[in-house]
């Protein structure tokens, strides 16, 4: 007994290294399985408090470009409500205001601080369950995705930004409903993200606009993503994947939308029935 | 409370904000980003006391993680480099640090500069290793930890230059 304790005081500083080493494996490990990163993230009052005051700072330094942003969309949302009263070429395309009432809240939110150049990168909000924001609901802008809601607390959350090596969206080709999933592989530039297997019947073409499936209950069908960069048949050969350029500036984003689909919980209450 | 701890305090509190306010968004060439922060563990004053050493750094990597959503992986780093920061002293300052007499200021750069690149690299390499955590992406990480490194380095040269205060 007398020698177990004289090694562990001997050792006091290799045993301390040691477990200090593991609890940081740990939470490291943790961090990487999607939906477990609990205890440190930056959506607590402390880290996200300082971002605020922070962000309140150099937010008046693109005042002007925010409000040019800001009327680009009111125009393009002016002249789509004015042609959609004569036409109905525009109820058929994907961005149908009469199916999207009731369907979907629409929240707006300040972006506190934004990361783009790790492999893993997430954004933080200023809004949280205060404002009835909850995990899994979509973030977009006015020109495309940003990620998904994965942690929150009473007053900011955390979005896995598409530019995180873990973040899987469902996504389709424009001109036809074949699907695929976006992934991000840590490698391209923050201005790429890939659209992976896609069926190699599929009519891929350069230039061609890839938009959000409606397979989930996170993002409602066309919301915009990118263009088709470039691609390639996968060594398999039975799917392409495909190097999308982004709409949406992930290194430049200010406000932010959050979407929340109302009828998650039924669609998910009849997809997985539960057991009695 | 005397000069050296409040000094340490300050240190510890300024680098850490000027790490994650400043320093995290440089986003150099799209995503190279230095890590001055780990001046805390360089710059701590060498006593006996490395139990406490060792704890301290390990609260400096894990508020940086807190900041930057990147679970424990400055952690685990900072534990490491302040764990087998006595050997790297040895091997760079030689007989000063046999002594027991060694002081930052008083030391010649070359030797500060030896010093700092090896506990930067490894610091960098366990913590882009742990970030990455996948395998067939090697060249990635090592890609990053070498063009990071270098940054940090160069930063870390020029803090402590322009900090030091030369005692006659």
């Amino acid at each position: 007994m007398q020698q177990i304790i004289n090694f562990v005081i001997r050792n006091k500083t290799f045993l301390l290294f040691l477990l200090l080493f593991v609890i940081s494996l740990g939470l490291t490990i943790q961090s990487h399985s999607y939906h477990k990163s609990k205890f440190i993230n930056s959506a607590n009052f402390l880290t996200g408090g300082i971002y605020e005051s922070a962000s309140g700072i150099s937010d008046y330094f693109d005042l002007n470009e925010q409000n040019d942003i800001l009327i680009e969309e009111n125009n393009r949302l002016r002249s789509q409500i004015l042609n959609s009263s004569d036409t109905i070429t525009i109820a058929s395309s994907s961005i149908d205001s009469v199916t999207y009432n009731g369907r979907y809240k629409i929240q707006s939110a300040k972006i506190i601080n934004n990361n783009y150049a790790s492999t893993k990168n997430y954004l933080t909000l200023n809004k949280g369950e205060n404002d009835a924001i909850k995990e899994d609901l979509g973030v977009i802008t006015s020109n495309g995705i940003v990620g998904i809601i994965d942690n929150t607390s009473n007053s900011y959350s955390r979005v896995l930004s598409i530019l995180n090596t873990k973040s899987r969206i469902n996504a389709q080709l424009k001109s036809s409903n074949h699907i695929g999933s976006l992934k991000w592989d840590g490698k391209s530039p923050a201005t790429t993200v890939q659209l992976t297997d896609i069926s190699k019947f599929a009519p891929v073409k350069e230039g061609d606009t890839i938009i959000t499936g409606g397979q989930s209950t996170i993002f409602p069908k066309g919301i915009l993503i990118g263009t088709i960069n470039s691609f390639a048949l996968d060594i398999s050969g039975d799917t392409y994947t495909i190097q999308v350029k982004l709409f949406n500036d992930m290194t430049n984003l200010s406000h932010v939308y959050i979407i929340e689909n109302l009828d998650t919980e039924e669609i998910k209450l009849l997809e997985n029935p539960i057991d009695e | 409370m005397n000069s050296v701890n409040l000094n340490s305090i300050i240190r510890f509190v300024v680098l850490i904000l000027a790490q994650v306010l400043v320093f995290s968004n440089i986003n150099f060439m799209g995503t190279i980003n230095p890590y001055p922060y780990i001046l805390f563990i360089l710059l701590f004053p060498i006593n006996n006391n490395r139990t406490l050493f060792i704890f301290l750094s390990f609260m400096l990597g894990l508020f940086v993680d807190l900041f930057s959503n990147s679970g424990g992986v400055h952690a685990a780093a900072c534990v490491t480099i302040a764990f087998i920061r006595p050997p790297v002293l040895k091997f760079a300052f030689g007989m000063v640090y046999e002594h027991q007499t060694i002081k930052f200021n008083n030391t010649e750069f070359g030797n500060r500069l030896i010093y700092f690149s090896i506990l930067v690299f490894i610091h960098h390499l366990i913590m882009f290793t742990l970030e990455i955590f996948n395998i067939s992406n090697i060249i990635l990480v090592l890609q990053k930890t070498l063009f990071s490194s270098i940054f940090t380095i160069i930063l870390c040269a020029l803090i402590s230059i322009l900090f030091s205060t030369k005692q006659r």
